[in-house]
């Protein structure tokens, strides 16, 4: 686990770089040599640890190591999770609840990989809120459609941000020019959290996604042969 | 011998290596992960594969010596020894995991020993393989030659 260094004056809250960061969780060290390959090769930052646990500890949201910082978080902003199902101690899907259950990290995409192309493990991890669920062994066209719809979900997520901001600012304006005409609307309308879901999806479980799902999941189980 | 018969044994080689079903596709993917910034990336995921398979050959060759053998603990060893070699597109080896766990589902001791020797001896051959062609890879590199790409439509 790589140790992460604080940036003085570096406004974490929002993904200013183009590169999305991932956290990707797997025990088996090949497997996680494979992950963080097809990430990087992908134009992601990558933090790759070895348990459910540790991914916890590096959200913050370990329940027995307290954060101290206010922001809660130790690192960069994490902008999408993807865990191996099958671990020892917490399972992929233990994590994905955590991080669902989570009011400060619920809204980050989680990904579930496993070996085993079981129906009802898939659903279990769709209406749990995983926003998708690849067969092992992973491919870099897995990768890739992930990514590229993370990352329009976050550009689109920042537009929204952008647009809302920009009435933020407009509100305020008209406020302190006087309240006359102001059919008041408050900016309370508009949420303060910059941490608002921008995707639809992700309420959603069984929403559809981009195009690309077409090879998700579900159209693999159909083509693949049964272990 | 000259470089270009040096890349044409490496490129049948390597056929001959999915022919007989040594490997399969997962292996292509993992030679795309190659390039010049990770121009060892095949041979360090391969490397650490035989570091693991090993690991978990011995726990398992102990785990079936005991008086009561823990079928779950035998379980979990040969689905990490099958995802692994899943990874690295070792398809014998990975074949010889999907054997050995269904003697484990229904505790069939003397199944799971043959299995244990079937994927010994699977991860025996593949290491032998994936030697040679490293071999060739490296006296490739050192005439000053690049390893030909393998495309899957052979």
């Amino acid at each position: 686990m790589r140790t992460t260094e604080k940036i003085d004056g570096y406004d974490l809250s929002t993904s200013d770089t183009e590169e999305v960061h991932v956290l990707a969780v797997d025990d088996s060290l090949v497997d996680r040599k494979v992950i963080e390959r097809l990430l990087r090769i992908s134009s992601c930052k990558v933090t790759a640890v070895d348990s459910g646990r540790r991914a916890l500890q590096y959200l913050g949201l370990d329940e027995e190591i307290q954060k101290k910082e206010t922001n809660g978080f130790d690192g960069l902003k994490v902008d999408l999770i993807i865990t191996d199902y099958c671990m020892p101690g917490m399972t992929g899907y233990e994590l994905l609840k955590k991080v669902k259950e989570s009011s400060a990290f619920r809204e980050i995409p989680v990904v579930i990989m496993s070996s085993e192309n079981v129906i009802a493990r898939i659903d279990r991890c769709l209406e749990e809120g995983a926003e998708d669920f690849i067969v092992k062994p992973v491919k870099l066209s897995d990768v890739k459609r992930i990514i590229d719809y993370t990352t329009t979900e976050l550009r689109e997520g920042e537009q929204r941000e952008g647009a809302r901001a920009r009435r933020r600012g407009i509100n305020k304006r008209k406020q302190r020019e006087g309240d006359d005409d102001l059919s008041s609307s408050p900016p309370s309308t508009l949420s303060s959290s910059t941490s608002s879901s921008p995707s639809s999806s992700i309420q959603s479980a069984t929403a559809p996604l981009s195009p690309s799902t077409l090879d998700s999941p579900t159209r693999r189980l159909k083509m693949t042969s049964s272990e | 011998m000259e470089l270009v018969q040096i890349q044409r044994r490496l490129v049948d080689y390597t056929k001959s290596l999915f022919m007989e079903g040594f490997l399969d596709a997962q292996f292509l993917q993992l030679q795309q992960l190659q390039d010049d910034s990770n121009p060892d990336f095949v041979f360090e995921v391969v490397s650490l594969f035989f570091e693991d398979s090993e690991k978990l050959l011995n726990e398992l060759t102990i785990a079936l010596d005991q008086p009561n053998v823990d079928f779950k603990k035998i379980d979990s060893h040969v689905h990490q020894l099958k995802g692994s070699s899943s990874s690295i597109g070792a398809q014998r080896v990975k074949n010889a995991c999907i054997a050995f766990r269904n003697y484990c589902d229904v505790q069939n001791i003397e199944g799971c020993l043959t299995c244990l020797q079937q994927v010994k001896q699977e991860c025996y051959l593949v290491k032998n393989k994936f030697e040679t062609l490293f071999r060739l890879e490296q006296q490739i590199m050192a005439s000053g030659g690049s390893v030909p790409t393998i495309e899957l439509g052979f």
